[in-house]
């Protein structure tokens, strides 16, 4: 029960209680109802207003004293014969509508109580068409009809009842206010079993309904401009003013209220209406109108005036006119307080302004529109579709109605095909909740049932790989008529180039652009740029570790599409799919990019990513689309056959960190895992015989091999903390990458395995499979144990021996850095590791604490699998 | 001081006279009374009146009432009437 209004009895309480109780009760007893149920009685319902439909419109005209008889019975007919139509095949009961392909099912959920508050204006017809609105949506209504209105819209609401529990719904659906107090409707918009107000009515109605704290439909007056364009049709247009202004005596609140007219059509337009049976005020006339019609202490039409007929309006303001005559057309000078006649007069009067251009024609719609009928309803009447466009832009109106009449036409479904309705929405600008035509979905609560939505993956490879010793004959199969090589000075020397300058036909003209050894500036890579446009390239042969490959990706990149910009191409993203910069598409040339690695770790002839340096903010920055994937990778084992020892151990620790973390990646799929998996046996196996034995043919190739078939896994699945550990630690005290990785190895290993503080949110990842994965890993690789922790173990076990086999320092400390150093270090380690992206992936989601604890535990070099086994102990 | 529970089995066809009819013994009970609803498929406004009306006899008596059975289309309408506090539910 509400805060009890000191002016109300407590009879008159006992008496809105009980009102409540009865419509809370027959919602409560209709959510018992099928859609058929309620379609059973709704159609009955529309006979019954149908059949009504004159003898309400006597009621109302009796009693309002407002409108055309023949009008009101046409509004009641619309009211339930044209929304009938609109709702008869909707689904408004369970599941109204299905979208399977996306998961969703959209449930409709009945509102319960709603108070209506019906206007003085369309009194019968707002019943009608409310009763049909929440019969289809099961709710029950308490109707609270304008006073002035109460007679005839309590006997709309006792038809509309009568038919609808004789068909079916429960008693007491429908109610209505058997007397009107002040009170009442500040008591029951205050009730907490009343769930909306749906309040259609003057601007003190909705200003109540809005500030009653509780969910509101309001829907208010409105101020109509019209734009009487010069190409318009002006016979049709007058005629359809006429027609809407003159509709039950200009009582619909989208009716037209000020014509502005082209000054070129200006004299035409009047003499028009004067043809039809309009009277064309003088200026004393206008003036004499404009005093007597709209009170000034407001601004608002006098409520006499409202809804009377244009001769007796002309009458008791003291001129005299035509018997017939239907309208009265005002001229004004300007809109605003000062010019009364451009408020909303709601009775058959129509200012018109005279517009010197369409600039200024606008600009008054504008200030008409301003003046009262914020997100209400305007109407142009034009030939010209710019026009037509810019009056759109430019009116806040919900309905903005073209070539047709403003108040039949906001109705909808008689001259155009928006939502029939009776309540008008006015947007924000109308202090409305909705710019909609109010129709059923405003009487449902509609609920989403999403189903859990795998999200859609996908394994993108290289269109060709070739792969073993002497691939890079394969070569021959490609014809350019200009190729350009990329490479590094030390491989020139090695001979590198000239092996593969051997296997590229004879005929295709060959340049070389040697470029430094390290990750590419902005600078090297347009220098490169400038070499393929100078030559006109069609292919490019990328020969080199990751930093040539990644160089010449980006020059591809810039050759192809000139206009990327690779800075915004550089923005971060969460997930590649849902990216919000976009790689370019347009190509002004197009050429093949070749990559044949000469190391055995980063993969980058089959990546879609390139790490560039950007010298000026001394940061890396990384690329990562998969149209950057080289089209062609030549994975031949010759050109890693003098690797040094150190070179074949970091790399090769690089390949084993991208396969495990891949495997364990939320993005990893069945087919990443084949690869991940093949790749980790291989990298076990053969990485320690190509480091002690680096000319053994079978392991560099197999090397190679894990190495390429390692990326392929992580370029669809994707890296995890350790890298995101890695590049912060690489980068502050000058590691080499693969040497970073395997600091932490073992560490993320024992993490990822134990029970994460915070899951990472992953719709493919139907439980946490992390320390499954490795056991399954430990499994393939034959480490034996018989559960799961015990081969996570063996597993860390086993790779921390395959570190000591290849000298690598086993800890930070080992390196010579102090542990104040890098206690300083910590906190910007930590923050940068935490803005990688490479984490994003990882099974289990880092907080900054654990990011911490990670780098403290690489720098102690505790054995990760004792570790390891104590967390699972604890 | 033991309790005796008295079931009573509602008529689906006739749920306000079965109700109207738990009401009148509702002296023989001692204690704890349950309605077996499960034979109720849908309820009108006339079956909540004559529920609420057998809750406030029940209170008068000092005799819990107990629904056993209830669907949950008709659990969600004892809910939306807020009749549902009156009783207590036995599955």
């Amino acid at each position: 029960m509400p805060e009890k209004l000191s002016s109300l009895s407590e009879e008159r309480i006992a008496y809105l209680e009980g009102l409540v109780r009865q419509a809370r009760t027959a919602a409560a007893v209709f959510t018992q109802c099928t859609q058929e149920d309620v379609d059973r009685i709704v159609k009955p319902m529309v006979l019954a207003g149908l059949e009504q439909a004159q003898y309400l419109a006597r009621l109302a005209i009796e009693e309002t004293r407002i409108g055309v008889l023949e009008d009101k019975a046409i509004k009641n007919m619309v009211a339930t014969e044209f929304v009938y139509n609109y709702v008869k095949d909707k689904r408004t009961v369970g599941a109204i509508r299905e979208f399977p392909e996306r998961g969703l099912v959209e449930v409709a959920e009945p509102i319960g109580v709603i108070l209506s508050l019906t206007p003085i204006t369309n009194p019968t017809a707002t019943v009608l068409f409310k009763c049909i609105m929440a019969i289809k949506t099961r709710n029950a209504v308490i109707f609270s009809p304008h006073p002035n209105a109460w007679r005839c819209c309590f006997e709309a609401v006792r038809i509309m009842y009568e038919r609808a529990v004789k068909h079916g719904a429960p008693e007491g659906v429908f109610t209505c206010l058997e007397s009107h107090d002040l009170q009442d409707n500040a008591y029951l918009m205050r009730h907490k079993d009343v769930g909306l107000i749906d309040a259609t009515g003057g601007p003190s109605a909705v200003k109540a309904a809005y500030s009653s704290g509780k969910p509101a439909l309001g829907v208010g007056p409105g101020n109509t401009p019209v734009y009487l364009e010069k190409t318009a049709d002006v016979n049709m247009a007058v005629v359809d003013i006429i027609t809407s202004k003159t509709f039950d005596n200009g009582t619909i609140c989208a009716s037209e209220q000020t014509v502005v007219i082209d000054d070129e059509i200006y004299d035409l337009v009047l003499k028009k209406f004067a043809d039809l049976g309009t009277h064309i005020c003088n200026e004393q006339e206008a003036a004499l109108l404009a005093r007597t019609l709209i009170d000034p202490a407001t601004g608002f039409v006098r409520p006499v005036a409202v809804g009377q007929k244009a001769t007796d309006i002309a009458r008791v303001v003291g001129f005299s006119v035509k018997p017939n005559t239907k309208l009265l057309v005002a001229p004004i000078q300007g809109v605003g307080r000062e010019h009364p006649l451009s408020a909303e007069k709601l009775c058959p009067v129509l200012s018109v302004y005279r517009a010197k251009s369409v600039d200024e024609a606008l600009k008054v719609c504008v200030d008409v529109n301003h003046a009262g009928g914020l997100g209400h309803t305007a109407v142009i009447f034009s030939s010209n579709n710019e026009i037509i466009r810019k009056f759109g832009e430019v009116i806040n109106a919900g309905r903005i109605i073209v070539n047709s009449p403003g108040s039949i036409g906001a109705l909808g479904g008689v001259y155009n095909d928006m939502v029939p309705t009776f309540s008008f929405g006015c947007g924000t600008g109308g202090g409305n909740s909705t710019t909609d035509n109010v129709n059923v979905y405003h009487y449902l609560n509609i609920k989403r049932v999403a189903r859990r939505t795998p999200a859609h993956m996908w394994f993108r490879v290289p269109n060709q790989i070739y792969f073993n010793m002497n691939a890079a004959e394969n070569l021959r199969e490609f014809a350019s008529n200009s190729t350009i090589i990329i490479t590094n000075p030390a491989l020139e020397q090695f001979g590198h180039v000239d092996i593969v300058r051997r296997y590229i036909p004879p005929e295709t003209p060959v340049h070389v652009s040697v470029i430094p050894d390290a990750e590419p500036e902005v600078k090297v890579v347009m220098q490169g740029v400038e070499a393929l446009n100078f030559y006109k390239a069609d292919q490019i042969i990328a020969l080199g570790g990751g930093s040539v490959i990644d160089a010449a990706k980006i020059m591809k990149l810039k050759y192809e599409s000139p206009q990327a910009d690779l800075e915004e191409l550089a923005a971060p993203f969460l997930d590649i799919r849902k990216r919000v910069v976009r790689y370019p598409t347009e190509k002004t040339k197009r050429a093949r990019l070749i990559a044949i690695s000469t190391t055995s770790g980063t993969g980058s002839e089959v990546t879609p990513f390139a790490v560039l340096f950007d010298k000026q903010n001394g940061r890396k920055v990384t690329l990562a689309d998969y149209s950057l994937t080289p089209d062609v990778a030549i994975v031949d084992p010759q050109f890693v056959m003098s690797m040094p020892k150190g070179l074949t151990a970091d790399t090769g620790i690089d390949c084993l960190t991208h396969a495990l973390e891949a495997a364990v990646s939320i993005y990893a799929s069945p087919y990443t895992d084949s690869n991940a998996m093949q790749a980790i046996r291989l990298a076990l196996k053969y990485l320690p015989i190509a480091y002690e034995h680096p000319r053994d043919e079978e392991a560099r190739s197999m090397m190679h091999n894990a190495a390429c078939i390692a990326a392929i896994a992580f370029s669809n699945a994707s890296v995890g903390v350790n890298h995101a550990l890695a590049h912060a630690f690489g980068a502050r005290f000058g590691v080499a990458h693969g040497r970073a990785n395997a600091l932490m190895l073992p560490h993320v290993i024992a993490y990822n395995a134990s029970v994460p503080t915070k899951f990472m949110p992953s719709p493919n990842q139907r439980a946490y499979s992390a320390h499954k994965k490795y056991a399954l890993i430990a499994d393939l690789l034959g480490l034996g144990g018989s559960t799961v922790e015990e081969k996570v173990k063996r597993l860390i076990t086993a790779i921390e021996q395959l570190l000591d086999q290849l000298a690598f320092p086993r800890s930070i400390a080992d390196l010579g850095i102090s542990r104040e150093e890098f206690e300083r270090a910590v906190p910007d380690l930590v923050k940068i590791a935490f803005d990688d992206p490479s984490w994003r992936s990882n099974p289990r989601m880092p907080l900054l604490k654990e990011l911490e604890e990670l780098f403290w535990s690489a720098y102690a070099g505790r054995p990760a699998a004792q570790r390891a086994a104590r967390e699972r102990t604890a | 001081m033991a309790t005796i529970a008295v079931m009573f089995k509602i008529d689906g066809e006739r749920v306000v006279h079965a109700l109207q009819q738990a009401g009148e013994k509702l002296d023989t009970a001692n204690g704890q009374v349950v309605l077996d609803f499960s034979a109720v498929h849908r309820v009108d406004p006339a079956v909540l009146s004559a529920m609420e009306e057998l809750a406030g006899i029940a209170d008068g008596r000092g005799v819990k009432l107990a629904l056993r059975g209830v669907n949950i289309d008709v659990y969600k309408v004892l809910k939306l009437a807020k009749l549902a506090p009156r009783f207590s539910f036995l599955s």
